[in-house]
């Protein structure tokens, strides 16, 4: 029961990686709790927290903190996109 | 339809005559080519990088054009945005809206690139002479954005 979370841009560099898989453990059903979990590894990871108006994304489609997420799912954290 | 994120460069002239080849229903051609300054928020921009998100960003950029394709008569679109290492002055971004008459086919054109720019992910970093920066989203993008809403 895993999730693949990815990190893109500023987001990625503050946390040294580019992607990971996350081992889901009771109490984490959604976007929200899985954040948190990251978050308070502490150190660069605070940068989850501090990223300002933090996007997400589960199966590659915008998504809430609320949204569920399950094995297999692939989530994403990214700051505000500036393309174009 | 055509949505491609690429290094390569684009040819703005080969894009239009491959739209309006082989057919004559074709009334307008709106298109919109974005460049690399070399200067932003009061720096120079010696180079730029840029990052997406593989899969997503083809997604996003797909569901544009069909949005666009729902609100307004378009008979053809073009969507290519690079990546990678890019110059001031290099192309960017192209989108090509076909249409009947040339009131579709700005609208479309200028709504696709309203919501590339605010949904679509892709990430700019600067190279200056100051160091690298991550480029900030701005706040005239979303407000450009909430103008097609209604």
């Amino acid at each position: 029961m895993s999730v693949k979370v990815l990190y893109f841009a500023g987001l990625r560099e503050a946390v040294g990686q580019p992607s990971e898989q996350f081992v889901l453990q009771a109490g984490v059903g959604n976007v929200g709790q899985l954040h948190a979990r990251l978050a308070a590894r502490g150190g660069a990871w605070e940068a989850l927290a501090k990223t300002k108006n933090l996007r997400i994304a589960v199966n590659q489609r915008m998504a809430a903190m609320d949204a569920p997420i399950q094995d297999g799912d692939e989530v994403a954290f990214f700051p505000p996109v500036t393309g174009g | 339809m055509k949505v491609s994120v690429q290094a390569e460069d684009f040819d703005l002239g080969a894009e239009c005559a491959a739209m309006a080849r082989g057919r004559s229903d074709i009334g307008a051609l709106a298109s919109f080519v974005g460049l690399v300054r070399d200067t932003n928020d009061g720096a120079g921009v010696v180079k730029l990088a840029l990052e997406h998100y593989p899969g997503m960003t083809e997604k996003s950029l797909a569901a544009i054009v069909e949005e666009a394709r729902g609100r307004w008569n378009v008979m053809d679109a073009t969507v290519i945005h690079r990546i990678g290492e890019l110059q001031p002055g290099d192309n960017i971004v192209l989108v090509i809206v076909a249409s009947t008459h040339r009131g579709d086919a700005f609208a479309a054109c200028e709504f696709i690139m309203d919501y590339l720019k605010t949904h679509a992910p892709f990430w700019k970093k600067e190279e200056t002479p100051q160091g690298g920066r991550w480029v900030d989203a701005r706040e005239s993008d979303d407000e450009s954005a909430a103008r097609w809403k209604a």
